[in-house]
């Protein structure tokens, strides 16, 4: 059942609506909520809504819960290939839990936040950006670990990545649903304004298989085995950054080992035809980002490692 | 005055990317001024270019004071501007939201960085700012509430309003913020326009700035007006009125206007049939202190902020 969670008048003839897809069987009084589309260049979670309603709708009858499904968090961003808001200043997944009483976003981040509350689970699905192309990951802040690490391990992903906390943060999504108790993971995974099938689907193997620890479903998940993520402890994230301005060129897989010195790419110089800077890993590890998007200004970021 | 480039950077197609800043006087360090930060705060920026030639007039009749420093940077980010981007063209970013920076970081937090270690220490510090609603305002000076604020310093700007708020989270990562817990007081300043440089607003603006920097006894024998006795109001006292359709929005107040109760002070029309959808009213008397300046209103979107009297 499609239900409209937010509808609002644009000034010309036109409504915004955010929508869900609400599926519910049996007796099972358990509810998980697959949110994306908060970033309109963030195209990652579309596919997963896809093959996971129709994994859903195939097997009915195994269903003991409700799955709710939320394509479009930002319909105007994701319609015109617009990260943000149109005509909004500031990022949506910064003005959580929202307020009935601000703009046009501010209103509609309060009730998809009210729309959520009291779900046993939210996943939050982001595809980095256009820059940055990441392995499949979930990020936990620090303070919400012991809680949600258990729960994001179920869900068949690479790496989770447990960071500090940061004020600014406080106003994502995620945060705000932790906060009054509705236990939120954030997965960010693949690059922006791509759709990457094989980590979508096992996205989708994976929350089946939350799904079914969860006690909401029955199916089989196939293959069986899921994968056991690398979990980073401290500050073992290492960021390597463009010391130069030019053009980032790479032949470096991402989701690999890198060992110490490694050559990860080479910020080149299209017009004297020079190599600006060699990046190399500063450490032995698990290389979980690395940029897509090949112009790079001095501080661009190049990659991340997670230190073994 | 001595000019000097704080921050510069290749970019890898365009001439490259510098910060000017502009010193005034020697000594202490006791007022830095920040203009535009983003590509559309023109009018920022104008006004700082104004203060920039008034002080060289000034310094060279001895008129500043000789012991203490004013720095002015009238643009942090001329990039943007050149190409008609209100963020950084790249990817998007607000430097204002990248304080207090991190000089091994990302381009736009070294950006930040680069500015803020120009700017720290001083014991005032000025941005002239933009809200993040498209309107015209009554000129007034803004700080967050962090237990830092210098309340009665802003008076001297002689600016009707001193207004206070909150800081929500994202509010943690602006210059104000940064600024007040660094130990400098710092005020934003709101002219009201972002991109009319003719605007009454901007001469308004320079005429504070420039009463500020007397009334702080960093220039002297300047003839300006004492200016208003500034209310000080926070901002939840203001009451929002929002709009209850969307259409185009036919403005019938501005800001300064008084207004009455039930009276009439916007009218959403109909799009295509030109005909009143909504009626918008004064829930109260009062000032209009903000106005939405677009001619296009979304549902929700607020229209006005008013001074209840
Ligand atoms: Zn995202």
């Amino acid at each position: 059942m499609i239900k409209t969670v937010v509808s609002s008048a644009l000034p010309i003839d036109e409504k915004l609506r955010i929508k869900k897809n609400i599926l519910t069987n049996g007796k099972g009084k358990k509810r998980i909520c697959i949110v994306t589309g908060t970033h309109g260049d963030e195209l990652e979670g579309q596919y997963v809504c896809f093959e996971l309603i129709n994994k859903i709708k195939a097997n009915m009858e195994k269903l003991d819960g409700t799955v709710e499904i939320y394509p479009s968090l930002n319909p105007l961003g994701m319609d015109s290939i617009t990260r943000g808001v149109p005509n909004f200043d500031l990022d949506m997944n910064r003005i959580f839990p929202g307020n009935p009483e601000g703009s046009m976003a501010e209103a509609a981040a309060f009730a998809i936040c009210e729309d959520l509350k009291g779900a046993d689970m939210v996943i939050d699905i982001h595809s980095s950006n256009i820059f940055l192309r990441e392995i499949p990951q979930i990020r936990i802040n620090v303070d919400e670990a012991e809680h949600l690490v258990p729960y994001a391990r179920m869900l068949n992903i690479d790496f989770i990545w447990v960071h500090e906390s940061a004020t600014v943060l406080q106003a994502t999504l995620a945060h705000s649903l932790n906060r009054c108790s509705t236990p939120t993971i954030v997965v960010e995974m693949g690059v922006g304004m791509r759709i990457n099938h094989s980590m979508g689907n096992e996205l989708v193997r994976g929350i089946l298989n939350l799904m079914k620890n969860m006690g909401i479903w029955e199916g089989e998940i196939s293959p069986a085995v899921i994968s056991e993520p690398v979990i980073s402890n401290g500050d073992n994230v290492i960021f390597l950054n463009a010391d130069k301005s030019g053009i980032f060129l790479t032949e470096t897989r991402n989701n690999t080992i890198v060992e110490k010195d490694e050559l990860i790419g080479k910020i080149v110089d299209p017009l004297s035809g020079d190599i600006l800077q060699t990046i190399k890993a500063s450490e032995r590890g698990l290389l979980f980002t690395i940029r897509a998007y090949p112009v790079v200004y001095e501080g661009s970021l190049i990659a991340r490692i997670y230190k073994l | 005055m001595k000019k000097e480039i704080i921050f510069s950077m290749k970019s890898p197609y365009r001439d490259d990317f510098r910060i000017q800043a502009f010193r005034f006087g020697k000594g202490i360090k006791t007022l830095a001024i920040v203009g535009a930060m983003r590509g559309d705060e023109i009018q920022q920026q104008y006004i700082c270019s104004q203060l920039i030639r008034i002080l060289k007039d000034l310094e060279e009749k001895g008129k500043v004071a000789a012991d203490r420093e004013i720095l002015v940077i009238p643009s942090v980010n001329p990039f943007s501007m050149n190409v008609g981007k209100r963020f950084w063209a790249l990817d998007g970013t607000d430097i204002n939201r990248m304080f207090p920076g991190y000089d091994q970081g990302e381009t736009t937090q070294r950006i930040a960085a680069s500015l803020f270690k120009a700017i720290e220490g001083y014991e005032y510090g000025i941005q002239m700012a933009s809200y993040y609603m498209p309107g015209d305002f009554i000129p007034h000076v803004r700080m967050l509430q962090t237990g830092y604020e210098a309340v009665e310093d802003a008076k001297q700007f002689g600016l009707p309003y001193v207004c206070i708020r909150q800081p929500l989270p994202f509010d943690t990562t602006m210059l104000n913020y940064n600024w007040q817990i660094w130990n400098t007081k710092a005020f934003s300043v709101y002219g009201g326009q972002t991109n009319h440089v003719e605007d009454k607003t901007s001469k308004l603006t320079i005429e504070a700035i420039l009463r500020f920097m007397k009334n702080n006894g960093l220039i002297t024998s300047v003839n300006i007006n004492p200016g208003y006795l500034s209310d000080i109001m926070n901002e939840e006292e203001l009451i929002t009125v929002k709009s209850d359709s969307g259409g185009i929005l036919y403005r019938i107040k501005s800001p300064y206007d008084n207004v009455v109760e039930n009276e009439t002070i916007a009218r959403v029309i109909h799009p295509y049939e030109g005909s009143v959808i909504s009626e918008i009213k004064s829930p109260c008397n009062g000032v209009i202190f903000f106005a939405h300046n677009k001619p296009l209103a979304l549902q929700g979107d607020p229209l006005f902020k008013i001074i209840n009297s």
